[in-house]
């Protein structure tokens, strides 16, 4: 008896195995999601939090340059920007609890983002990079002949605080805890932001301009925001690695930060959601695990030789060469 | 003592005589960035790491071998310059026709990678170079005083962009040049050996770095990280310039290191950053620069 497959059928078949792979995706999920619940019982929660606001910063980056295809170069400007005004109100008004200074750091970045965005969304490709490169500079600069930036010295003793007034955050369990809800929180505004009719957009924006255009998108407006959101994701990064390491210092500024998390970003895989959090935890654990042996002196070197050998041999990076590899042999 | 909107004159030239030997290595090193952008489309991040080797080199061939700095200024440039062809061959060529950024993010990897070498061997501190015995004091103009060495380092750094400038835009080998790599199929087909073209361009621009890199060893601290900061500001001047345009990069090159001059001279806070400044007000008018063609 041969039944012809109707149509129903094969939307059904389409379904179940939608359901299967959302299935398997959850439990992935869920297995990443205890581990890194329980991941400060096995390791040295400090360092976990360092690794989760690099991998948040890259996140943000990946939103601009994997998805949209903008390549900034001026992103150490948002770490900072949010790092020091975080910074700065926690010191001197004792009344504020922690999550008010990050949440006024995180506006900071935003607005700065805007300016940003503003000032060089029109340009393509290579001028787009330099003039955010230009208007990070401009901000080094004045991070550097402030006086409340502590200039060469970099802020000391910025105090951790209570959240909501009563959580004790001095506590590295606690503190982790909260960094990891703010980074879940954010990895899933990104996620929920790639997949929606928003992030098709900015894909398409990415594989060919000209055609969204034609298509009647505003190219500018979509840009503007993708590049305001990543700057308020990275701002936010910066103001909770200043609370997590009662720091915040020039480096963050420096144009050589920039350039790090575009190494991340691209390691672990630009255009892929868990790409940049793979890259960061890789990176900042090469530089973690160097600087512990007798290569202490060579992590500059050393990173500069990985971003030459990701760009020859495996541009798509960690994630994207498991996917690849993944696509050709599991079918 | 006249002054000048409240500065003697005598600093206000003083200043402006810095500001025009800054351009000088502005120059220098926009137009070698500039060849390379506008012929091979390479944003060659690792420029000012080039820039430092040459005067690496100048200040460790004179301690090892004792070579001259009139033997190092044609032979430093050449070393640094076969060291871009061997990078030209072995890295770059591997992702050419790829987007430009990849182009950035090798030699950026690149410039890390020399950088923090050298900084292990020689620390950040800084050699020394002894200016050349003829070059010592300088002549007095009556208003300023003026070291030989600087006029010198303006003379011929003049002379080589103008050199170079002359040889793209106005002779057979510039025009085989800017053909090869508009068309290197049709180049190709003409005999003319391609890949081998491109190689030497980027060797030349590389040596256009070192060469500054020399001039720049007997006045400034020897360091490794000595291009680090300054490339920045080069990109900043040939994105002023317009990318790609040699003579764009030459004339902002000079304009730039003057304004930076003058800004030190009367508002000195504003001094680093002005150049920043002016690239953005410039890409806000001029998007593809002051010099650059629409594109």
């Amino acid at each position: 008896m041969n039944q012809p497959v109707t149509q129903t059928d094969i939307q059904k078949a389409i379904l179940e195995q939608q359901s299967a792979e959302n299935r398997k995706k959850l439990m992935v999920n869920g297995v990443l999601l205890l581990l890194l619940l329980a991941a400060p019982f096995a390791m040295y929660p400090v360092f976990l939090m360092k690794i989760l606001c690099f991998a948040l910063f890259a996140v943000a980056f990946n939103l601009l340059f994997g998805f949209t295809g903008l390549l900034s170069f001026g992103h150490a400007a948002f770490l900072a920007s949010g790092g020091y005004t975080t910074g700065y109100l926690l010191t001197n008004y004792s009344g504020l609890t922690t999550e008010m200074g990050i949440i006024a750091g995180t506006a900071v970045a935003t607005l700065l983002g805007l300016g940003f965005a503003l000032l060089s969304i029109r340009r393509q490709g290579i001028y787009f990079a330099m003039v955010t490169l230009a208007l990070s500079q401009l901000v080094f600069f004045f991070f550097v002949q402030s006086e409340f930036t502590g200039g060469e010295d970099g802020m000391h003793g910025i105090p951790r605080g209570e959240l909501l007034g009563f959580i004790n955050l001095d506590d590295n369990l606690n503190m982790y805890y909260f960094v990891l809800a703010v980074f879940i929180a954010c990895y899933l505004l990104v996620q929920r932001i790639v997949n929606s009719p928003y992030g098709q957009v900015l894909k398409a924006i990415k594989q060919n301009e000209p055609r969204a255009v034609s298509l009647g998108y505003n190219v500018d407006r979509y840009k503007t925001l993708a590049f305001v959101i990543s700057a308020a994701l990275a701002g936010l990064a910066g103001s909770m690695k200043s609370v997590v390491f009662q720091l915040a210092s020039l480096n963050d500024a420096h144009w050589h930060m920039s350039g790090e998390v575009i190494l991340m970003t691209l390691v672990g895989g630009m255009g892929t959601l868990l790409g940049p959090v793979v890259g960061a935890t890789f990176v900042v654990n090469v530089e973690y695990q160097l600087s512990q042996g007798p290569l202490r002196d060579w992590v500059d070197p050393i990173l500069g030789g990985i971003f030459i050998i990701t760009v020859l041999a495996f541009r798509s990076g960690i994630v994207g060469e498991i996917q690849k590899f993944m696509k050709k042999n599991l079918g | 003592m006249s002054m000048i909107f409240g500065v003697p004159f005598a600093v206000l030239s003083g200043q402006l005589l810095i500001g025009i030997i800054n351009g000088a290595f502005y120059a220098l090193l926009s137009l070698g960035l500039a060849v390379i952008f506008g012929l091979l489309k390479i944003i060659n991040f690792a420029h000012g790491a080039m820039y430092m080797l040459g005067a690496m080199v100048t200040v460790i061939m004179f301690d090892a071998l004792g070579v001259n700095y009139w033997v190092a200024l044609f032979l430093a440039p050449l070393t640094v310059g076969v060291f871009g062809v061997l990078i030209e061959y072995f890295l770059l060529r591997r992702i050419a026709g790829q987007d430009h950024i990849y182009s950035l993010l090798l030699t950026f990897g690149v410039a890390l990678l020399i950088q923090g070498v050298l900084t292990n061997i020689y620390g950040v501190s800084g050699l020394r170079y002894a200016m050349p015995d003829m070059f010592k004091g300088g002549m007095n103009l009556g208003f300023m005083f003026l070291p030989y060495y600087r006029a010198w380092v303006i003379v011929v750094a003049l002379l080589v962009c103008f050199g170079t400038w002359f040889m793209i835009e106005k002779t057979k080998l510039g025009s085989y040049l800017r053909a090869g790599t508009e068309d290197s199929q049709l180049m190709q087909g003409f005999g003319i050996n391609v890949p081998l073209l491109v190689s030497l361009t980027y060797g030349f621009g590389v040596m256009l770095a070192a060469f500054a890199g020399v001039l720049a060893a007997p006045i400034y601290s020897v360091t490794p990280v000595m291009g680090s900061n300054l490339l920045i500001v080069v990109f900043a001047v040939v994105v002023i310039g317009g990318m790609g345009s040699i003579g764009g990069a030459i004339l902002t090159g000079i304009a730039m290191g003057v304004i930076e001059g003058l800004t030190k001279t009367y508002y000195p806070q504003a001094a680093s950053a002005v150049i920043f400044l002016v690239m953005v007000v410039v890409l806000m008018f001029r998007p593809s620069g002051l010099f650059g063609k629409e594109a």
